[in-house]
């Protein structure tokens, strides 16, 4: 706007600083694709959220949450129970393999940060959680079997499935910790050790607090991964109907539940898959907005 | 824009919430923001002896680099030094980048054996011990040489109480006797870092939430808590605006009364105006090293009076 200046070409700019047609056009390719990919990314998910609403809510009333699965199921009259013993088996049996992995997990990914850095030995350990990783978890359940089950020839136990559970989240927490704790500034570090702190109390009072918003965001998400695995409680911690507080007794969870209830031929049985299905993934969906909660606080995004 | 009459230079320069500290020198007879004037009780205005209630005041002790050699890796970086710091004085070191300035005071408390593949060789004496003799502990080493970074690093997680009282926790060897000694402590050291008039009310507020300046200032509080005999100070303005600049030069100028000062500096003027001996050096030598104002006016190598002048590279 300034009336300084001429303007001799004022043509011959604009046709300069114009957009061609052709790159128009590549510009809107590339946006629809982009866009059909996101739709076509939710349709799914979109779909599972619509069945399990649908068909599970129906099922959801208080009895469902109280009573315990009946097996009493050949008559259309009979009172099939609820999910009690599975919502309850699956917070033992989760909490107790969190109770495992977390401070385990947390320690090998300290280890790794701080002391074992590069060093070759890291380096294997850090290999093998990858593989870890990728193992499916089926074959944890197997390992267990194998070994605490078969090899002390004892039979199944809610413990038994929580190491199963425990050997899953393992990875995951040292994999996210490990993360996290790369993300603290070196310079924390340095000034604290600087100020004359010892190693152990620079990571404790320093580095551990500072990463503690982003590590309970990972370990949370290690937690509601472990909390719907069927596969490892299978031939761990078995099936069964009765609600049990002793983990070294057989234990239900939600997991198994739905597993066993979708294969019965009674439709409301059925039916209580659904709503156990819905039961899981509200739970699931809780643990994450806990999780996004706490990170939104992280002092290191 | 200046907010009364009286403004000089720099007062002018400064925003409407001006804080109190004149910038005149080392006296701070510091009005309040509220505009009470007068000095703090309990606290001597003239700066000759910062408020150190109780203790007595402390003195700096000399450092003495011997045949200093500083390695990463293979790559040598410190290629033999000897320099001695004066007791109670300010040494600035200056030169290029690159030129190993801050390798070498990073061994002066042995942070330098913190990177992973890196070394250090010759005799570092503090007073007359070496603090690279195997018997020593390098925690306590750290205790009597404290250090402040180029990029102002309170711990996020802290307040700004918490901060400085965090020198006092970490380091357990001069651990606080009780909480009215800790307060009494932290308060002092915020005193010594002329921070206390700006955050007294705020003590519980997070330290990060304070300027860029004022971090500064309670990190070198952080430091001094621990009654360091040394302070390293490797860039420390290099990310602060002029005014805030001024002021931990002000600083530097105060605590040099109890502690022996280094200082790494970019900024010619910076040491001319702090330091009072000065070190050049160049690709991991030392150049030179003498008395501020003759390194400046009438250096006797070359290459410093190229560099000085500004003819260099």
């Amino acid at each position: 706007m300034s009336a300084q200046g001429t303007t001799p070409a004022q043509g011959e700019l604009l046709a300069r600083f114009a957009v061609s047609p052709a790159r128009r056009r590549k510009d809107q390719l590339a946006r629809g694709l982009i866009t059909a990919g996101t739709v076509i990314a939710l349709v799914p998910l979109a779909l599972v959220l619509y069945y399990l609403l649908s068909k599970g809510l129906g099922s959801w009333s208080w009895d469902f949450f109280s009573t315990d699965p009946t097996g009493n199921t050949f008559f259309k009259t009979s009172t099939i129970g609820g999910i009690k013993s599975a919502i309850l088996g699956t917070i033992e049996i989760v909490a107790l393999a969190s109770a495992i992995a977390i401070p385990i997990g947390i320690g090998v990914a300290v280890w790794l940060v701080e002391y074992g850095r590069n060093s070759a030995f890291a380096n294997l350990v850090r290999f093998f959680v990858d593989v870890l990783t990728g193992v499916p978890s089926i074959v944890f359940g197997l390992f267990i079997y194998i070994v605490l089950i078969v090899g002390t020839g004892s039979s199944y136990a809610g413990y038994k499935g929580s190491l199963a559970l425990t050997l899953l989240m393992l990875p995951v927490v040292i994999r996210s910790a490990e993360v996290i704790l790369l993300l603290v500034p070196a310079g924390l570090r340095e000034s604290a050790l600087a100020l004359g702190a010892p190693r152990w109390k620079v990571i404790a009072r320093i580095v551990l607090p500072t990463a503690l918003p982003g590590m309970i965001t990972g370990v949370l998400l290690a937690v509601a991964r472990a909390a719907g695995e069927t596969a490892p409680l299978l031939f761990t911690a078995a099936v069964t109907r009765k609600t049990s507080f002793d983990l070294g007794q057989f234990m239900n969870s939600l997991p198994v539940q739905i597993y066993s209830d979708v294969t019965s031929p009674t439709t409301s049985v059925v039916n209580r898959a659904w709503g156990a299905a819905l039961t899981l993934v509200v739970m699931i969906l809780l643990l994450n907005l806990i999780a996004r909660l706490i990170s939104r606080r992280s002092r290191l995004a | 824009m200046s907010v009364d009459g009286t403004t000089s230079e720099t007062a002018s320069l400064e925003p409407t919430n001006v804080e109190p500290e004149s910038s005149t020198g080392r006296e701070r007879i510091a009005p309040t923001p509220d505009g009470t004037s007068q000095p703090t009780a309990g606290q001597p205005a003239d700066g000759q002896a910062p408020a150190k209630p109780a203790t007595p005041a402390k003195q700096g002790l000399s450092v003495k680099l011997e045949g200093l050699r500083a390695f990463y890796g293979d790559a040598e970086q410190v290629k033999g030094i000897d320099l001695e710091f004066n007791a109670n004085q300010v040494t600035a070191i200056i030169g290029p980048s690159g030129c190993g300035k801050s390798t070498m005071v990073r061994c002066i408390n042995r942070m330098h054996e913190e990177i992973p593949g890196a070394r250090a060789q010759g005799r570092v004496l503090l007073d007359r011990m070496d603090v690279y003799d195997p018997g020593v502990d390098v925690v306590a080493v750290r205790r009597a040489i404290g250090m402040v970074f180029q990029k102002p690093n309170p711990f996020p997680t802290m307040s700004v109480f918490d901060n400085v009282a965090a020198g006092l926790r970490l380091s357990a060897g001069r651990g606080p006797g009780g909480k009215a000694d800790l307060r009494s402590r932290v308060e002092s050291a915020l005193r010594g870092a002329g921070l206390w008039d700006e955050v007294s009310d705020r003590l519980d507020a997070p330290g990060a939430g304070l300027s860029g300046g004022q971090q500064q200032r309670l990190c070198i509080a952080r430091s001094l808590a621990v009654e360091p005999e040394v302070i390293l100070m490797d860039e420390p303005c290099s990310a602060l605006d002029p005014i805030a600049t001024l002021k931990i030069e002000e600083l530097i100028e105060e605590l040099k009364q109890r502690v022996t000062i280094v200082i790494v500096t970019h900024n010619m003027q910076q040491a001319a105006r702090v330091a009072d001996r000065t070190a050049f050096m160049l690709s991991g030598e030392l150049v030179e090293v003498g008395p501020t104002e003759d390194i400046f006016t009438n250096p006797s190598d070359s290459r410093t009076e190229e560099y000085v002048t500004g003819k260099f590279g």
